[in-house]
């Protein structure tokens, strides 16, 4: 067997993907009140554009995008907005939000256009992606439509479509390509047109077979290559999947358009199947509901604004007492304060650990091991770097290449000494770029 | 619920890989060549391997008391140094020369720089180097192995690597009979310090901390590859005066060094290449140690000197950050 | 045994003066008011001023027409004699400290987690706001500490930032480093203080603190001259904070503190118990 393809560094977490993996996605039904963060992607937030007790219909816009790298969010049901207030928010502070009361109809607002890809012009389908609020729903949340719009001096080649889900404990994207790999299809196909580009890839891991089949299944007789790639973590970050299948580097400091490639995931291309064809704003996801704390491990596909608990009371509830709540996967993801914040266009996992699987240890000295430098992805020396770091000294950070740091968390989970390298060096990113601001 | 949270910047789970389990692991590797020396070399070795072990950890305890750092005992390093140093000495050392031994390594070797993963040198070779020069002749008394309940007593005599030595500085010719005995060399039926000696228990260990994933093959492979390959070169230039590589490979501290005080982490290069040169320095300097200098033994002094190289060669063997083209020296 | 003397006098013969000549070839002229400034300045390379470093801060001064930027650290006596030095008229310098507006350790004050990493405030911050459930309070990770270039700042058992009032010079660094801005640069005169920080509403700050600012307004109905009360903190208006003290024992909290007698030195800031009234503790 030919050696699968991949990236230097990187390993491999226990990924405990059987809990879900074979669970079909069940929709979540409507919980009492629907909390609509107007943040919900990177870029400006969204302007609130309705009043407490304005009636809305399902896919209304509610909040209006402001500015360019901007999306708007819309009701993810019928009903009426009883507040619009600073409410619990996944980055662990209070942030505006329309907060909605369903009316049970679940009614879809009028105008809703349905429409031939084929038939619309390039602009007019980035329009749309714009208006249906579509951001990278791999967890990043960047606006869709800016990351197909590259300037005329990068020309694009090359599209990657990111079904690799490396992160432990997460299946909604490998669901979601089993269960409907149509709209992925169809979202490839509308993003082959946006980008005019024929040489297509779909990685995928080799540790999720069935999706693998049905994908080529799917994308047999066309162009599309789907490819199986190694399991190993971080495969799915965007410049180590690229450098996977093309053999391309994206330079240090660099975005995957300075190598001619845009690189979106399977369902923000289903998302955008949606959007352009039906003219359904994105309103709902797949999210993988896992994690020793929850009595019934599911995939769930949740409306955007569920507030987390309401996650949990469909998949059993909890499991004894919660100790760590993570928005997102294990690896990269966020820990959460209260199960009171909404799941957002973002949220592809919740994951809750049980009293007892967190362990508290102090951390100790630096025994030199070398476990992060085989494991880091970027070539970075963690160790060295974080050193730097506690002692303030960020020029040399910056030296050692502090900034091509992506955050992967390879470093921290093989650390021995349980040293908080990705954290620290997070630190150093944020004293780099204040000492960049100052500089100006 | 939530102020019973815990929070934490990500990722939120961890290999279970730690600190103490790494130095239990090494530990436990060491077992069968403790059990072999205490086989052959008999109630001494047990003294000293308790000594060290116990006098070490006891310094360790002294000094967190004294600079009112944190008591790291647990983590098991301070008795890994102990067990390495014991491993290092004569059977025929005093009791009191292993105290001395502990107390250096500990001190010497570890606590002055700032303790665990701050010491530039392996603590336990720097102890036995210390002994070396200032007890030589304690250091250097060998008795041939008296192999429990043989009823021999332990007799004086040299190591093979001393034998040839002292043949070849006296008649510029190898010894008698030299290739005879490799079969007791690699049970470990010679003299030597109480740890070297037995490569097969040495092996053994070493293939534990392979598959435990403690040790990469870098260090040993080109320390040892060196050895063999400048050793052998030596030997094809001048059978008569050069031992063969195989002598080279199975006397002396060579395997001990190589799998268990060269892979050293604290002390030995983050990156696989830097490790690849470091082992090609500590080979090259072992063998010129031993065909050219005073001592019989170079692993020791070659393993130190490239501790000190470690930094330097961190520096040159820093890993290509993703992105960039392959980095000018600097 | 001659040659060798011989040989190695002579070496040093030539050392000596290769770097002679370099001394004299080589040397750069520097104004001698920049190296007298330099002399009087207080050496921590505070970067207070604005300056890289103290000599950045002497070079400036010699350039410029005017002192431009004062020497905290150095205070008056410093301002007065570089002024001397220069012919410049001497520039008022008020003599500031910093002053930790929280009292709120671990034992006083609730979080809202358990937070694991990084042992920095401003990295602790990072996760959710940091781990405290007041929004101001102190994390007590001593990033302050840290930074403080002249050591005068101690971290408590219970885990709160103190600042000596001795060995402060007012440099402002740790103001720089909080993230909560807990810190706050105050008059070395002033002696009273409302050791809060937190803009909550009483009723919020009573759940999660025995110690905190509920903004009763009570020490301004005592003194309107001396306090003023907003955004739910009350604060101490220094310009008169002579009549301040007036209002510390009528504080239901016990969130003014008085050091007339004296400001807590180090650690010990802990040991001054406080005694709390309320009986209660919210669950």
């Amino acid at each position: 067997m030919a050696r699968l393809k991949t990236f230097p560094g990187g390993l491999h977490p226990p990924d405990n993907k059987a809990w879900t993996a074979a669970k079909a996605i069940e929709i979540c039904p409507l919980p009492e009140e629907l909390i609509i963060p107007l943040s919900q992607h990177i870029g400006a937030p969204a302007e609130a554009c309705v009043a407490v007790g304005d009636k809305v219909k399902k896919g209304q816009v509610v909040g209006r995008a402001k500015g360019f790298v901007s999306v708007p969010v819309h009701a993810s049901t019928s009903g009426e907005v009883t507040a619009i207030e600073p409410r619990p928010h996944a980055s662990g502070r209070n942030l505006p939000a329309v907060v909605i009361a369903p009316d049970g109809e679940d009614e879809w607002v009028d105008d809703l256009a349905a429409a031939d890809p084929e038939a619309l012009s390039v602009e007019e389908i980035k329009d749309r992606l714009r208006d249906a609020g579509i951001v990278g729903m791999g967890g990043a949340t960047f606006p869709a439509h800016v990351k197909l719009s590259p300037p005329g001096e990068k020309p694009i080649d090359t599209l990657i479509l990111n079904g690799v889900e490396c992160e432990p404990y997460l299946t909604a994207d490998h669901r979601l390509m089993l269960e409907t790999p149509g709209k992925v299809r169809q979202g490839i196909e509308i993003l082959r047109k946006v980008l005019a580009v024929d040489n297509i890839y779909l990685g995928i891991e080799a540790n999720k077979p069935d999706a693998i089949a049905q994908m080529r299944e799917e994308c047999a007789g066309s162009d599309i290559k789907v490819e199986a790639l190694e399991v190993k973590y971080p495969q799915g970050a965007e410049k180590q999947l690229i450098l996977a299948l093309t053999g391309r580097e994206v330079p240090s400091g660099g975005l995957p358009m300075d190598v001619g490639v845009v690189v979106q995931n399977v369902g923000t291309a289903a998302a955008i199947a949606d959007a352009v064809t039906l003219g359904q704003p994105l309103i709902e996801r797949i999210c993988t509901v896992t994690g020793s704390g929850v009595n019934e491990p599911k995939n769930l596909r949740v409306r955007v604004g569920t507030p987390l608990a309401h996650l949990v009371e469909q998949c059993g509830g909890l499991d004894g007492e919660p100790s760590k709540l993570i928005m997102g996967g294990p690896m990269m993801g966020m820990a959460q304060l209260t199960l009171d914040v909404p799941a957002t266009r973002g949220t592809s996992g919740l994951l809750i650990f049980r009293r007892g699987d967190i362990k508290v240890r102090e951390p100790g000295p630096c025994i030199r091991c070398g476990r992060c430098v085989s494991a880091c992805p970027a070539g970075l020396l963690p160790t060295t770097i974080a050193a730097y770091a506690r002692l303030s000294m960020f020029d040399e950070t910056e030296e050692f290449k502090a900034m091509d740091c992506i955050e992967c968390g390879c470093c921290s989970f093989s650390c021995p000494s349980l040293i908080p390298l990705v954290q620290t060096l997070r630190y150093a990113k944020g004293a780099i770029l204040e000492k960049r601001r100052k500089m100006q | 619920m939530s102020d019973q949270l815990y929070l934490s910047s990500s990722p939120h789970i961890h290999s279970g890989e730690t600190t103490d389990k790494v130095m239990r692991a090494v530990i436990y590797s060491l077992l069968p060549a403790c059990g072999v020396a205490i086989y052959f070399f008999g109630l001494p070795a047990l003294m000293l391997l308790l000594v060290c072990t116990v006098g070490a950890v006891a310094f360790e305890a002294l000094c967190a008391k004294l600079f009112h750092s944190k008591l790291a005992i647990a983590d098991g390093s301070a008795a890994l140094t102990g067990i390495l140093l014991a491993l290092n000495l004569p059977p025929s050392a005093p009791w009191w020369l292993a105290l001395l031994g502990a107390a250096i390594a500990i001190i010497v070797g570890k606590q002055v720089y700032g303790g665990l993963g701050y010491n530039p040198f392996n603590p336990a070779l720097v102890a036995r180097v210390v002994l070396l020069i200032s007890f030589p002749v304690q250091m250097t008394s060998w008795s041939a192995p008296a192999p429990l309940g043989s009823g021999v007593d332990a007799l004086t005599t040299a190591t093979p690597l001393g034998e040839w030595k002292t043949a070849v500085m006296l008649t510029g010719k190898l010894p008698e009979g030299m290739a005879s005995g490799f079969g007791s060399y690699f049970v470990g039926n010679m003299a030597g310090c109480i740890g070297e000696v037995s490569a097969i228990a040495l092996l053994l260990g070493a293939l534990y901390l392979f598959w435990k994933r403690i040790i990469t093959w870098q260090i040993p492979v080109s320390f040892i590859g060196t050895v063999v390959v400048v050793g052998g070169l030596f030997w094809l230039s001048d059978a008569t005066r050069y031992p063969d590589p195989l002598f080279h490979l199975l006397t002396g501290g060579l395997i001990l060094g190589a799998f268990f005080m060269a892979t050293d982490m604290v002390t030995s290069p983050v990156t696989g290449r830097g490790m690849l040169v470091y082992g090609f320095g500590c080979g090259l300097v072992t063998v010129l140690i031993r065909l050219f200098g005073g001592y019989p033994e170079g692993v020791s002094f070659a393993i130190l000197l490239m501790n000190a190289a470690t930094p330097l060669i961190d520096r040159y063997t820093r890993p290509r950050v993703f992105g960039t083209v392959a980095e000018v020296e600097r | 045994m001659f040659a060798a003397i011989a040989s190695l006098g002579a070496i040093g013969l030539l050392a000596a003066l290769a770097l002679g000549f370099a001394a004299k070839k080589f040397a750069v002229e520097v104004d001698p008011r920049e190296l007298a400034i330099l002399e009087i300045l207080p050496g921590a390379n505070c970067g207070a001023c604005g300056y890289p470093g103290c000599s950045g801060y002497a070079k400036m001064v010699v350039n410029g027409d005017k002192i431009a930027a004062t020497c905290p650290p150095g205070g008056a006596m410093v301002m007065g004699k570089i002024a001397n030095i220069m012919g410049f008229a001497p520039v008022e310098i008020d003599p500031q400290v910093a002053v930790v507006m929280c009292q709120g350790d671990n034992q006083k004050s609730k979080e809202k987690y358990h937070y694991l990493g990084l042992a920095d405030c401003q990295a602790a911050q990072k996760v959710a706001d940091g781990p405290k459930q007041c929004p101001g309070g102190c994390l007590g990770l001593g990033t302050c500490e840290r930074t403080c270039p002249f050591g005068a700042i101690e971290m408590t058992e219970e885990g709160l930032a103190v600042i000596s009032r001795k060995k402060c010079t007012g440099c402002g660094k740790c103001v720089e480093a909080c993230p909560r801005d807990v810190i706050h640069m105050t008059p070395l005169d002033a002696t009273t203080h409302v050791l809060c920080n937190s803009h909550d509403r009483g009723v919020l700050v009573r759940k999660y603190c025995d110690i905190g600012c509920i903004a009763c307004q009570i020490c301004t109905k005592q003194v309107p001259d001396a306090y003023r009360v907003e955004d739910s903190l009350a604060t101490v208006v220094y310009e008169y904070y002579d009549e301040a003290p007036e209002a510390v024992d009528k504080c239901p909290t016990k969130c003014i503190r008085d050091f007339t007698e004296g400001y807590p030195e180090g650690s010990s800031f802990a040991d001054i118990s406080v005694p709390v009234k309320r009986g209660r503790r919210a669950a």
